[in-house]
This record gives C-alpha cells, sequence and structure tokens, in this order.
C-alpha cells in the first residue's frame, strides 16, 4: 500500500472515493425500483432512522449496551485468559489439566451452548457475559502460552541473575516479554466477543444493538434493521482500529509492531 | 497379548503405548465427564439444569434411532458446506485479484477493511429480510460471513509471494495466467489455508446462531425446539454433537492443511 510514486495522494483519497462510491451504489439501487423499499431501504432513509433513534435516546441506549457486555465479557477474558497461560507455564498440574480442555474447547462452536447457559443462569446479562468470557477466552489462553513459552532464557537468567524477585521477574520481564503475542491474542477476541454479544442479544431479546434489529425485523421494519448494520459495522470498525491504535502506543519500542497488522 | 510388550518395540506395544498416552493426556476431560455423572445421580443439582451423561447418551441413541439427528445434520452440513464452499472459491479469487492489480486494491480493499471488523452475525435478520427462513438465507450468511477472513488470507499470502520467484517466472516467459496458477497460488497457500480455518470456525459460529434464531430445521433449530419442549437429555444430547462436529472439521482440516503444505518443508 506505500506509494512510491508522486501521485501518493491519490492513493491516500481512494478509501474515501471506493467507500462513497459503495453508499452512492447502494442509494441508487435503492431508489431505481429493482428492489423494494423491504428488502433494501436507502441509504438515506436509513441513516435518518439512526438520527430518530439519535433523538429518542435508544441509539445510546443500545449501542451502550451491546458495548459494555462486549467490552466486559472481553476484559474479563483477558484478564482470566492471561491467568491461566501464565498459570499453565509455570505449572504441571495446571498444564496438565487445561490441555485438553483448550485443544478440544478452542474449535468448539461455544455458541452452542447458549440454551444451556440461558437454563443455567436466566435471560440476564450474566449469561450474556459468559458466553462472550467462554468464547474470547480461548484466544488469550492460547497466545498468552506461545507468548511465555518463547521469551528469552537469556532474558530470564540474567534477571535473575541480578536478583530479581519471581513477582518482579513476572511484571518486569516476562510478561512486556510475551506482549505482543498476547495482545495479538486480545486482537483476534475482541471480534470474537462482538459477534457473541449480537448473537445472545438477538436470542434473548431485551435492549443492545440486536435486540433492537430482532424487534425491528419482527415489525417487518427493515429500515431498523439496516440501521443496526451501519451502527454495528460503525461499532466493530472503531474497536478493531482503537486496538491497532493501542498495540501501536503500548508496544511502540517492539519492532515488529510498527509493521502494517492484516488488517 | 503378554508377550507382544517384549523389549523390541512391537506394533501391539507401541499401540497401548500410543493409548496410555492419550489416556493421561485427555485424563482431565474423562475426570469432568465423571464428575459430571456423579453430580448429577446424587442430585446436587436439579435434573432439569443438569441431566446426568448416562441419560445424555441414552437420549443422544434415541434422537439417531428416530431419525430426527441425521435429517437436521444433513440439513446443517449443507449449508455450512454450500456457504463456505462459495466464501472459499469467491473469496480466493477476490483477494489474489487486490493482490493482482493496485487499482482493484485501492477500489475494493478499503471496503473490505470496512466489512472485516463487523461482527458478522449481525448478517442474520437481513437474510432473512432478503432470503427468507429456508436453506438460502443461511448460506448466503455463511458466504458473507466467511468470505473476507478468506480474501484477506489470499492476499496476504499473495503479495508476499517471492519477487525472485514471479520474476524469474516472466522471464522464462510464463503467461499471466500460468504464473498465476504455479507461482501465485501456491506461495499464497500458506496464509489462505489460515484464512480458510478461521472461516471454518466461523461457519460453524452462525450457522448454529442462525438456526437457533430462525430456521425450521438444522441442529440449532433442534436444540431450540428441544429446549422449549424441556426436553432436556436431548438438548444436551444435540449441543454436544454440534461441538463434537465443529471440534472434528477443525482437526480434519488441519490434517488436510498439514498434507497440503507438506512441500514446503
Amino acid at each position: 500500500m506505500k506509494g512510491g510514486d508522486g501521485s501518493i495522494w491519490l492513493w491516500r483519497l481512494a478509501p474515501f472515493v471506493s467507500i462513497g462510491l459503495l453508499l452512492v451504489g447502494w442509494e441508487w439501487l435503492a431508489r431505481s425500483g429493482v428492489f423494494t423499499p423491504f428488502q433494501l431501504p436507502a441509504f438515506s432513509v436509513v441513516v435518518q432512522r439512526i438520527w430518530e433513534q439519535a433523538q429518542s435516546g435508544d441509539l445510546f441506549i443500545n449501542v451502550g449496551l451491546t458495548l459494555y457486555r462486549s467490552l466486559v465479557g472481553f476484559l474479563i477474558a483477558a484478564v482470566a485468559g492471561v491467568i491461566v497461560g501464565v498459570g499453565m507455564w509455570r505449572n504441571a498440574g495446571i498444564r496438565w489439566f487445561f490441555d485438553p480442555l483448550i485443544s478440544v474447547g478452542f474449535p468448539m462452536p461455544k455458541i452452542a451452548f447458549l440454551p444451556i447457559v440461558i437454563l443455567w443462569l436466566g435471560l440476564y446479562d450474566v449469561t450474556k457475559i459468559s458466553m462472550i468470557v467462554l468464547d474470547a477466552i480461548f484466544p488469550v489462553i492460547t497466545a498468552t502460552l506461545i507468548g511465555v513459552r518463547n521469551v528469552d532464557r537469556e532474558l530470564i537468567w540474567s534477571a535473575r541473575n541480578l536478583g530479581t524477585r519471581e513477582g518482579e521477574l513476572m511484571r518486569q520481564i516476562i510478561l512486556p516479554a510475551a506482549m505482543p503475542m498476547i495482545f495479538t491474542g486480545l486482537q483476534v477476541a475482541l471480534p470474537i466477543a462482538m459477534i457473541v454479544a449480537v448473537v445472545c442479544e438477538m436470542l434473548m431479546g431485551g435492549y443492545g444493538i440486536g435486540g433492537a434489529m430482532m424487534t425491528a425485523s419482527r415489525f417487518a421494519n427493515s429500515a431498523g434493521v439496516f440501521a443496526g448494520i451501519v451502527e454495528i459495522a460503525v461499532v466493530g470498525f472503531v474497536l478493531v482500529k482503537a486496538m491497532a491504535f493501542i498495540r501501536r502506543r503500548l508496544l511502540a519500542w517492539h519492532p515488529e509492531s510498527l509493521e502494517p497488522s492484516t488488517v | 497379548m503378554t508377550d507382544a510388550t517384549a523389549p523390541a518395540p512391537s506394533p501391539a506395544g507401541a499401540v497401548t503405548g500410543a493409548l496410555i498416552r492419550g489416556l493421561t493426556r485427555y485424563a482431565p476431560l474423562i475426570i469432568l465427564a465423571v464428575l459430571w455423572e456423579v453430580v448429577a445421580r446424587l442430585g446436587l443439582v436439579s435434573g432439569s439444569s443438569l441431566p446426568a451423561l448416562s441419560s445424555v447418551a441414552a437420549a443422544w441413541v434415541d434422537l439417531l434411532r428416530s431419525g430426527d439427528l441425521l435429517a437436521n445434520t444433513w440439513a446443517s452440513l449443507y449449508r455450512g458446506g454450500a456457504g463456505l464452499a462459495l466464501a472459499i472459491v469467491i473469496g480466493t479469487a477476490l483477494g489474489v485479484f487486490m493482490a493482482w492489480s493496485r487499482p482493484v486494491n485501492a477500489l475494493i480493499g478499503p471496503i473490505v477493511e470496512l466489512f472485516y471488523p463487523m461482527p458478522k452475525s449481525a448478517l442474520i435478520p437481513v437474510t432473512v429480510i432478503w432470503l427468507g427462513f429456508g436453506d438460502g438465507s443461511k448460506i448466503l450468511l455463511i458466504f458473507l460471513g466467511c468470505m473476507l477472513p478468506v480474501t484477506i488470507g489470499a492476499f496476504n499470502g499473495a503479495r508476499s509471494a517471492d519477487r525472485t520467484l514471479v520474476w524469474s517466472a516472466r522471464s522464462l516467459g510464463a503467461g499471466r495466467l500460468r504464473m498465476l496458477r504455479d507461482v501465485v497460488l501456491p506461495s499464497a497457500l500458506p496464509e489462505l489455508l489460515g484464512g480458510i480455518r478461521t472461516a471454518l470456525a466461523l461457519t460453524f459460529i452462525l450457522l448454529v446462531s442462525s438456526e437457533l434464531i430462525v430456521a425450521r430445521a438444522g441442529l440449532g433449530y433442534l436444540i431450540g425446539y428441544l429446549g422449549a419442549d424441556g426436553n432436556y437429555e436431548s438438548m444436551f444430547a444435540v449441543v454436544l454433537t454440534v461441538a463434537f462436529l465443529g471440534f472434528a472439521a477443525d482437526r480434519l482440516y488441519q490434517m488436510f492443511a498439514a498434507r497440503v503444505l507438506r512441500w514446503q518443508q
């Protein structure tokens, strides 16, 4: 994506052009009469719907609740995942216990367990957040494990040699050295947390973007459904970009972190 | 069998060794399963929130005999397979095309980047609006949800194709199509296969969620139906079946990917 020629600014402009074309194309297609307004409401109609939601305050309640659930679940998964990952590295017993659970549990579609978790915990936020933790924790654990395993032995030896105590060794040496890998795990976990949050809201109803979309869909209000898609796309995009930004800030000392990530 | 464990490593001895190693490795799962059975049998939790593992197994056999399990598994696998296959074909083509041509990348790249982080489950109600409650909406959902990880895998892989390889192929007179087939695609393969693995996991998530939310057939539908009916033994049986299918699909795929990439060693 690096332009070597003189027209760099033209390539810089390209994203706006292409997204602008997408929106104009959407508007034009919707107005051309090929699709009914139910199948494809015009972009302007959808924007108007979002504006109405913003004025009534529903927008902030729904987006706020979805964000709150995703982020709380994500944070719990992040902290617990790092703790389990480090524990598995340091203690053979913990490793023996968690290793098969992870190798079997990671590739499973955990969302299938949602009806069971609803049965146990009811239709509350605690169910949604538990599901998010259950899904988002696996990439964090495996990334942490790989990260701490690959910490340079010599770093640990020299720190020990200089009289660093175990707790300090963890905080000062091992976790920072494993951070790039752990952060990659977190970057995988965050979109998963949002996918699960939206599915849980759709299935369990109530407030939140997912719940609002299902309500709109039940009333054949397709502008409401598309408004939900636009909202969730914006929220997802902002969160993923924010993570990439934090990564660059936090890991500025690490050479690899300066390379562009996949997205 | 006793003299099979002679000093020389006989095949039977190797099998026993592998069995013991496997048992030690997966012992935590067996312990959890036993604990589940004991907790349920002793009545420490109510039977409706945790039916005993043995009754879940019995319910699974019943579901298999009645044909419900097979019919719904088939419905789910058909949807998942069709959606994923479409995503792989079109996603790969799009990714390679983006790596191949700078204007295409400038035009499509930002759209891919915009939609890639979107929680794909948000598309469930839209696909229902477009195609209704049947197979079509699930296939479209899985196709749309799984295409971008494949595209990004193919794009990153094809872009990183070794420049010197591309130049030598060109100087040896390879045409554009031959170069695509013999140089670019093989070098894109490792990243592409990684993208497809992500897509495979997404397939199961989207399949089960969309079937739980709106469907008249499929494993997700069966779970919701049995749960609403209060038939919890059977519901647990189907949930475990789905979990196992997801796990088995990933394992099989990894074996396949390792085979395909053997030339890389």
